[in-house]
Formats: C-alpha cells, structure tokens, sequence
C-alpha cells in the first residue's frame, strides 16, 4: 500500500504541488512569524544584556524602561559615588546621567528617528557591563572628552548627514531647546545594531550640563563588582551605602526588568503577526480539503478497484492520507525556507519603520521548525481526513460502473445543521448587543466564528443566488461562452463554494475591519468636533513632552489670545500607574469638562478625578487623594471634583504648579491656543507654524489637521492589516487556480468537444476566466456581506469607544474589483493549460 | 465501375494526403497518400480494419488533425494555409460532427446545445431550418431535456441536430451508432439517410458496422493508409464481402512478417 501511495503521488505531482502550494504559504507565514518574533526579542536580550552593568544604585521604584516620558530629578552626588568605590566587593563606580526627550536633528533641520523607537541620551564611562566588556563599542573616532562633543550611533549619524567633525543639532526637553555639539565619533551596542534606538552620547559633563543644569551630580551608578563578588553581595553592600530614596540593584535584576517591559511590547507584536499567520493556514486548510475532495472524486474509480481486489476501508482511507502527510511533510519544508526568507523581509519592514534587528539574530531555531512541521502537516491530516473517508467509502461495484461519482452526504442534512448553527449564532450576537455578561465584543466574536465557519460549509447552498446571478450576468454580456461558464460555476455547487469559501474568509475579515476602521475614523470626528474646543492645538508627533520654550515663542505670534500649557506624567497610586495631567489657569476658559460632581476650577492641593478612576479606587469628592511621582516625591491632594473621562485630560487632573512642587521637570505636552477676536485664522495659523518650524518634534493643528492626523494613523494601521490579509487572498487564488486546474482536466472531453465543434482558443479562454471570476466574486459577496454585518455588530458591541458607525462603500466597490481581478489572475494558467489542449486527444480521452 | 450519374462537384476532396507518426525505422503511415472526392448531397461511408486509417483520415478531412503532407480541401477551401483561428471557425461553420460519444455539453439543455455552434459564431439560427431538422429528428418535446436526462439514442439524435443547425458543407459521423442498440442506432442512420435526400446535405461516416455502411450511397474502403476499394449503391452482403477480403488480406501480410 505503501508503495501504491507513493506511486500516486508522483503520479499528480502539478496537483500536488498546486495544493502544497497553499500549505508552503501558510507554513512560511507560520515560521516566518515566529523566527522573526525570536529575533526581535533575541536582539534585544543582546543589548540589554550588554548594556546592563554587575550592579546598579537607583533611585527606588525607577523601572528601568518604564521610566516613561519623564525625567527624574532625584540625583546622587559623586561623593556616594567614590564612597561606592572604596567598599571592597565593589571594584569600580561610574556615575551615570540619563537624559530623556533630547531630540537630533538632521543637517537639514528634520527630525531623526522618533517615528517609534526612543532616542536615548547619556553620559560615556569606561564602566563595563557584567560580562566584564565595554557596553558600547566605537565605530569610528574616539569617545566625547569636552562639553560639547557628542557620539552618535551609526545609523543616527547617516541619518542625520553627518561627518566627524560636524555641528550636530539637537532639540533639549528643557529651556533654550535648540542645542549643538560636535560629533567626534560613532557608536554602537556592544550587543550589535541599537533596535532603532537613536544613541546621543555626551561626555559626563556635557550630560550634566544638559541634564542637571550644569550640577556636578549622577542619575544613577554603574558598579562593577571585584574578583570572586556575586551581584547579590554587590548589591547587598552597595545597600549599606546607598542614601535614602535610593536602593542598590543586581544586573540581573534591572536586565530582566527591561526584558519584562520590552517583552510586552514586543508581545504584541508577535500576537498581533501571529494571528495572521493562523489565518493563512486556516485558509490553506480550507484548500487541501477541496483539492483532496477533488482528487479522491477522479480516483475513485481506481479506488473502487482497489476494494475490489481487497483492499479495507482502512487500507484505502490510510492511503490517502499517507498522501496527505507525505505532501504535507515536503510542504512544510519548503515553507520552513520560505518562512526564513519572509523573516528577513519583516525585518527589513521593521527596520524601515525604525525598529532595527540584527540580521544574524534571525536564525532557524528547533523550536520554530519542529511547531511549524507540526501545524503544516497537523493542518493536512485534519482537512484531508473527510475527503479520505470518503475514499474509504467507495463501493467497490463502482470500479464497474461508467459513472464513478463517489456517493454524497446530501446537501439538506448539511443544509439544516448550517441553519441551526447560524441561529445559534444569531443567540450569541443578539446576548452581545444586548448587554449580556462579560465583554459585548467576545460575544459578536464568538458569532461571528461561528457564521463564518458555518457559511464556509455551506457556501454551496447560500451561495447558489449569486452564482445564479452571475450566470445570467455572463450570459448577457459574453452570450453563448458566459452562459457555459455560469452553469460550470453551477454545476457542482460544493466544489465552487469550497474554493469560494477561502476567499470568504479572507474578505469577511478584511471587511470587518474595514467597518470597525471607518466607524473608529466617524467617532473620531465625532471626539474631535465635541473635545477640541481651542482655535489649534500643538502636540509633539509621539506625544512626548518638550521644551516650555515652544509655547514661549508661540505666544509671541500675532493675534495669540492666550497658550494654555498642560503637561502629562505618570504617578503611582496603590502600586498602579496612572496618568496625571497638569493643567494651567487659562485650560478652565477653553475646556469645560463633563463634571458629575464637584467643580472644574481646582485651589490649592485639589485635584479632579475621572468617574473611572474614582470607581476603581473608591474616590468621592472630599477623599484624599496621594501621589507619588518617579523623583520619589509625593503630593497629597484632595478630590474636588469628579468628571466623565474625555480625550482632553488623563486619569486625575491638577494644577500645573502642583507638579513643579512634586518634582517633575517642567515640560508641555499639550498647547492649546486661542486666538484674538476677529484674528484672521489662516494667517495666524501659518505663523504659528512657521514659528513651530524650528521644533520639528511638535506640530501645530487645527481641527481638521488634528482628525486627520489621527485618522492617518488609523489608516496606517488599517493598511497594514490588509497587507497581512492578503497573504490569505493569495493562498486563496491559490485554491482557486487548483480547482479550475482539477476541473479542466476532468473537463477534457467537454473541452475537446468544444474545440471540435467550434469554439475558438479565445473564447475557450474566456470561458475559464468567467467561470473563475464567478468563484471569485461568490467568494468575494459572501465574504463582504458577513464581514459587514460582523463589523456592525462589533460596533454596536463597542458603541462606547465607536459613537458613530461608518460603512466603507468605497471599499467594498474596491474589494468586489479585486476580487474580479483576482478571479482573471487566478484563471490564467487553467485557461492556457485548457486552450492547448489537444483537441483530437482531448476527444479521445476516456 | 459505372457512373451513369454525372458526379456533383466535390463537398470536399483529400489529394495525396499522408499522415506519418514517428521517424525513421519506427514511423508508422496512418496515411500513405489518399487522394479522396467526397461528393456533396451524397451519404458515404468510410470503412476499413483496425489501423487502417480511416479515423485519421477523416480528422485531418474535418479541419481535427494536421496531415504530414498532401493537402484537404473543404467547400473549395484549402485547409493547409489556415490557422487555428481560421480552422477554428471553418469546423464551426462549414463542418458538422456526430462523435461515438459524448457529443453533448452536460450542462445545456438540448436545444441548446443544438444551436451552440450558432450561438458561437455569433450567427442569428435560420428558424425554419431548425424546425425542419427538429422536427426530423423527431425531439421537439425533449428540447428543455439536459443531456442526462435523455436516452443514447437520442443523445445521438440530438447531436445529429447539432452537426446539421448550422448548414454545413460536410457533416462528419465517426461511428455515430458505435454506442447504439440496433433500434436507435437505426433511427440515428435513418434520420442521416433523409439529411441526405430531403435536405440535400453531404454526410461522410467513418463505421466498421456492414449494417450501418449499406445506408449510403458509397461505400471507400481503406486498408493501410490507402483507398483499397469503392462500392456505390451497396447491399449489406457486398459490404460484408469486401471486408473479409479485406481482413483476410491483411492477415495474410501479418502471417508473411
């Protein structure tokens, strides 16, 4: 049996390849997701490993990345440093500075980098990290020695244009913004590359210049432990030293917070490419289940022989999915490849977004390769098993029979438990809307699976309509030949909605999202026209704070009424990170929030609080409330009011003085302006942004530049997930080009027929192309038409965060043309293979 | 051979015609120079043992085949300086075709797949035409019948429709009652017997049934890529004659190598 299998398997070998294909492209995706994945977080182990020294002195509750967009100023003098030193388990101290939300500009005067990555300044010592090397190696040049030189990694300085020796533009958080420095050498993590990171590295003292005002103190101290000392007794006597406010650290320890804080990020990641991944093998489980349906149909005559002569039930169900598992291991083999290859490609993406990875970290790892063999060949046997049961089914008296069509499960019974299903469906999307327990959303999820699963296997049956409409439509418009590819399309309705279904899915999902992405841009607006009240609005791209010198130099503009300043942090209350906002006098005249309770205009220590936030940690007004910020300070303050949350302001909202107080260096993150009664808006408008010009990290919007911007990055992301998509849709052309292909070899005679009789290569062409335009837009209407009632039901679900419901007619109309187009595409190679065709064999054939 | 009749100008005519598979030591003459008038308004059958080349004869006749060399014409048409688009069109409109089997598109009705060489040229059906042959045919209440649903003999009948729709010069019958029981495969050789003499078409039909051929008007024998032998006006006992002869030839050559 063994070798009879493996016979037919070459035997079929386009067939197979064909239908291999499908799992080749799933598997990639599947192993090129997670070599990729391994490689993001292995570059980064690599550089916080080499970047983190034996032992570190902080100050406390400083979560080594999760420091945040604030700048802490809590510094140690450098005599705790030199007392650091003198302990015997320590063999040397280095006082660090860390500067955060310092910018590079170009030579031109755009902004370097900052499109995701952190831009991370810092001071140069000669401390190594705890595998005894310097954390960062020199390119080219040397270290900074005086004030103003600097040290940028590679790529920054490339970016930037810049040589040895030139001025390097910088952007400080702080007072006077713009700042230069001359580059005197290049740079990068021992680890290898820097992520994306942009590295700005400054002597000691031009980072206390920059940083601590010219103050002869450090952020932190790097220790390195001496001969035969742990980290543990480093920091355990490094402790005894440490002043108050400030805790001595293992490397281990602060390498490991960094890991769990990019381990996050980079979770969501790999889930997000992931789950794409699981969709494109989902698809291509779709196709082998057609393809072997098909082919154990053609066999099924040789089949039946083979119970003729004896063969079990077993035997011959075995048979066939041995074929599967032999095709499937070969597959994924060659998926494995394909899938390192891919790899590289998203890092190439990523590194053209500013996400760096070294190449050398994206290897092949056993892990990898063992779940993708186990998906791609798990994924064959499951979808080959019905069709290899059916294979087993064949009574051995059709070996004698003309007629060799394997018997069929009908379709009402199929029809029925389809109906059933959907209905069950229908329960679940209607307990999602109508409030039941648990999140709305994950019960529309869970229906939606549901309807999509079911619609695939019963395409056959829903589907009939559209093929029907599409035959009368062919017909109309190619006469003779469109009407014969309309009744192709007919004629086994299972085998057209099977290939149409991996389409479907494809598409219902694209059109999900699309809705859920056009009502999100609807809502947007909506915010938008309620929140934004003041004439423009200046933010940074990332919403990083920056300099106060920025609304300085706008207030100057003509026509400016008045700038009000608010500035953003993070503080910790019971052990949780919140966002508080600071917001100055003139914020209660252009904002009025939605108060439930007490009032907006705040005195003295009082803070407002959302409706959220009070709930969650039992607030009413009157309660005190504490604060307490990374510089280790604390604000005690008391409720005076509570609101509904708005995109204006984050969780507790306070006087912007009140930060000052607790420490935290005073920054803008949000400047709204409002203009002089009767100022010419467009006029004004053009010199605040020739005025913000000189600051490239803050842009100036009014309130259709502010929807738009957050609309691009809507739409940013939504391209992105279609580009994901389509790897589905290609898989799904796959299916289709594998079925035409099937079918015109069983077609062989008809088509020979065809030829005799007259029709021309063209038309015979044609007539491939239509009907596989017709598998196409069945798929395509399905999909489109779940996919919307799903995005509906989702927006419904979330119609909190989505206020308004938003139909993308435009993108319907695109994805019907797409996937006409992609039904042309698809029939090309059937329709050649077709059209030379042998007429004189193609009679003959038996 | 006596030709009392005067002979009407040829439907098609086959000159020299050879067709060789193979090269060298190894080349097999399925034609060894057939030189052919098939004379229109007559019924004339092809006969001849296995591998006689009849069957090729008859594809490269009807536009199917390409011969090595000597040339077909067809309605005065020379087949040898056409392409594939123009043979295309010529079987379309000029030829007809009764094949063994499988005649009919499965997924249309009869009646269209009666008019489908028609409806593929794009050329509006002469309606008296058409009712004329259906009613001949006798099929008028199966027309809404797909294929399926049709018995072989009327499958055939529906296909001898076919081939006669589009008025062709020539209708080409490759063993049309092959698949029949006697019955139908009567009513199929009676309805081209008519085709002949009330319609006045021209019908060549390739057969190794004696039964089938003593319906024509001519009976061509091949045997071994040539034109061994003709009969005009046969009796079923003369066909039968010139086949064992035939046969018995041919067994004689096979017992000498």
């Amino acid at each position: 049996m063994l070798k009879l299998t493996l016979r037919n398997l070459l035997a079929r070998k386009v067939r197979l390849v064909m239908s291999g294909l499908a799992i080749v492209l799933g598997v990639a995706f599947l192993s090129g997701v997670l070599v990729f994945s391994n490689g993001l977080s292995s570059t980064f182990d690599s550089i916080i490993y080499s970047s983190t020294p034996d032992g570190v002195v902080r100050a406390e509750q400083t979560a080594s990345f999760e420091a945040g967009p604030t700048q802490t100023t809590q510094t140690l003098s450098p005599e705790v440093v030199a007392e650091l030193e003198e302990l015997p388990e320590v063999a040397r101290a280095d006082g660090d500075v860390v500067g955060i939300g310092m910018s590079l500009l170009a030579s031109d005067g755009t902004l370097v980098g900052g499109t995701g990555a952190p831009t991370l300044a810092f001071n140069h010592t000669d401390g190594p990290n705890m595998a005894g090397e310097p954390p960062m190696l020199l390119s080219s040049g040397r270290w900074p020695a005086a004030a103003d030189e600097i040290v940028l990694d590679d790529a920054a300085a490339d970016n930037g244009d810049y040589d040895l020796g030139d001025e390097v533009k910088l952007l400080a958080p702080f007072g006077d913004s713009e700042r230069t420095a001359t580059l005197v050498g290049t740079a990068e993590f021992n680890g290898g590359g820097t992520a994306g990171a942009t590295l700005l590295v400054f002597s000691t003292e031009g980072a206390q210049d920059l940083f601590l005002d010219g103050a002869d103190a450090f952020h932190q101290v790097s220790l390195t432990a001496a001969d035969g000392v742990t980290q543990e007794q480093l920091a355990e006597a490094a402790d005894t030293v440490a002043p108050s406010g400030f805790e001595a650290v293992t490397g281990d320890q602060v390498a490991e917070e960094s890991q769990d804080a990019v381990g996050q990020f980079l979770d969501v990641i790999s889930t997000f490419l992931l789950v794409f991944a699981i969709i494109a093998v989902i698809v291509g489980g779709f196709i082998i289940v057609n393809t072997f349906t098909i082919l154990v149909a053609q066999r099924s005559r040789e089949l039946a022989l083979l119970r003729a002569l004896g063969a079990s039930r077993r035997q011959v169900t075995q048979s066939v999915l041995l074929e599967a598992v032999v095709m499937s291991a070969v597959a994924a083999t060659v998926g494995i490849g394909l899938g390192w290859l891919l790899a590289r490609g998203l890092a190439a993406l990523f590194r053209a977004v500013g996400l760096d990875i070294a190449s050398d970290a994206l290897t092949l790892d056993a892990g990898s390769v063992i779940i993708s063999y186990v998906v791609g060949v798990g994924v064959t046997l499951v979808a080959a098993f019905l069709p290899a049961r059916r294979a087993g089914k064949v009574a051995p008296v059709a070996a004698m029979r003309a007629d060799s069509a394997p018997a069929r499960d009908s379709l009402r019974r199929r029809t029925i438990i389809g109906g059933v299903l959907i209905a069950v469906g229908i329960v679940f999307a209607v307990i999602g809307i109508t409030g039941g327990p648990g999140p709305d959303s994950l019960w529309v999820g869970i229906a939606a699976g549901i309807w999509i699963l079911t619609a695939a296997a019963i395409s056959s049956v829903i589907g009939r309509p559209v093929l029907v409409l599409c035959r009368g439509l062919f017909g109309r418009l190619f006469g003779t030949t469109g009407r014969l590819a309309g009744e192709n399309a007919l004629r086994d309705p299972r085998r057209t909605g099977a290939t149409a279904s991996a389409l479907m899915i494809g598409l219902a999902l694209v059109s999900t999202i699309g809705v859920l992405a056009t009502s999100l841009n609807a809502s947007v607006d909506d915010v938008v026209d309620e929140e934004f009240t003041s004439d423009f609005l200046v933010q940074s791209t990332n919403f990083l704070p920056f300099s106060t010198s920025v609304g300085d130099d706008l207030e100057a503009v003509d026509g400016v009424a008045t700038v009000s300043r608010q500035q953003w942090t993070g503080a910790q209350v019971d052990d949780s990170t919140v966002f508080v906002t600071g917001n100055d006098a003139a914020f209660d005249d252009i904002y009025e929030l939605d108060m439930v309770e007490g009032r907006q205009q705040l005195q003295g220590n009082q803070a407002l609080v959302t409706t959220g936030f009070a709930d969650d940690h039992d607030l009413e007004v009157g309660s005190p409330l504490t604060l307490t910020f990374l510089a280790g300070k604390s604000l005690d303050l008391e409720v005076a009011g509570i609101f509904e949350g708005s995109e204006t302001t984050g969780d507790v909202s306070l006087p912007l003085d009140l930060l000052a107080d607790a420490g935290v260096p005073r920054q803008d993150t949000s400047l709204s302006i409002m203009l002089e009664p009767g100022a010419d808006a467009v006029a004004v408008g053009n010199a605040l942004d020739e005025a913000a010009e000189a600051t490239p990290i803050v842009a100036v919007y009014d309130k259709q530049e502010f929807a738009e911007s957050i609309r691009d990055q809507i739409n940013q992301l939504l391209y992105m997930i279609y580009g994901l998509l389509a790897l589905a849709i290609v898989i799904a052309v796959i299916g289709i080009v594998n079925t035409l292909g099937l079918s015109v070899i069983e077609r062989t005679r008809e088509i020979g027929l065809l030829r005799a009789i007259g029709m021309s290569r063209t038309r015979l062409r044609r007539m491939i192309t239509l009907e596989s335009v017709a598998i196409a837009v069945l798929g395509a209407v399905l999909g489109m038409v779940i996919g919307v009632i799903i995005g509906v039901l989702l927006r419904q679900a979330l119609k909190d965060d989505l206020t308004s419901l938003g139909l993308p007619l435009g993108q319907l109309l695109v994805f019907l043309v797409i996937a006409v187009v992609v039904g042309v595409l698809a029939a090309i190679l059937p329709a050649i293979r077709a059209s030379r065709l042998n007429v004189l064999e193609a009679i003959a054939t038996e | 051979m006596t030709s009392e009749t005067s002979s009407p100008a040829p439907a098609a005519r086959a000159i020299d015609l050879r067709k060789t598979y193979g090269s060298g030591d190894s080349a097999v003459h399925a034609l060894a120079g057939v030189t052919l008038d098939l004379e229109a308004g007559r019924f004339t059958a092809i006969m001849g043992p296995s591998g006689s080349g009849k069957s090729t004869l008859m594809h490269c006749m009807a536009a199917l085949d390409t011969p090595s060399s000597g040339a077909v014409e067809v309605g005065g048409t020379d087949l040898g300086r056409l392409k594939d688009k123009d043979l295309t069109a010529l079987r379309r409109e000029r030829i007809g075709f009764v094949f063994q089997a499988f005649n009919l598109i499965p997924t249309l009705t009869a009646s269209e797949n009666i008019l489908l060489p028609l409806n593929l040229a794009g050329h509006k059906p002469d309606q008296e035409w058409l009712d004329t042959v259906i009613e001949a045919v006798g099929l008028r209440d199966r027309l809404g019948h797909r294929p399926t649903e049709l018995s072989g003999g009327q499958q055939q009948r529906v296909a001898c429709a076919r081939a006669l729709a589009s008025k062709p010069s020539i209708v080409f019958a490759d063993e049309p009652t092959g698949n029949l029981d006697s019955t139908s495969g009567a009513e199929v050789l009676s309805f081209l017997r008519r085709s002949v003499d009330d319609f006045g078409q021209t019908v060549v039909m390739v057969t190794h049934d004696a039964v089938a051929a003593s319906y024509c008007d001519r009976v061509v024998f091949l045997a071994d890529g040539l034109v061994v032998d003709e009969i005009r006006n046969p009796k079923r006992e003369q066909i039968l004659e010139h086949m064992t002869r035939l046969q018995d030839l041919a067994a004689a050559r096979t017992t000498q190598a």
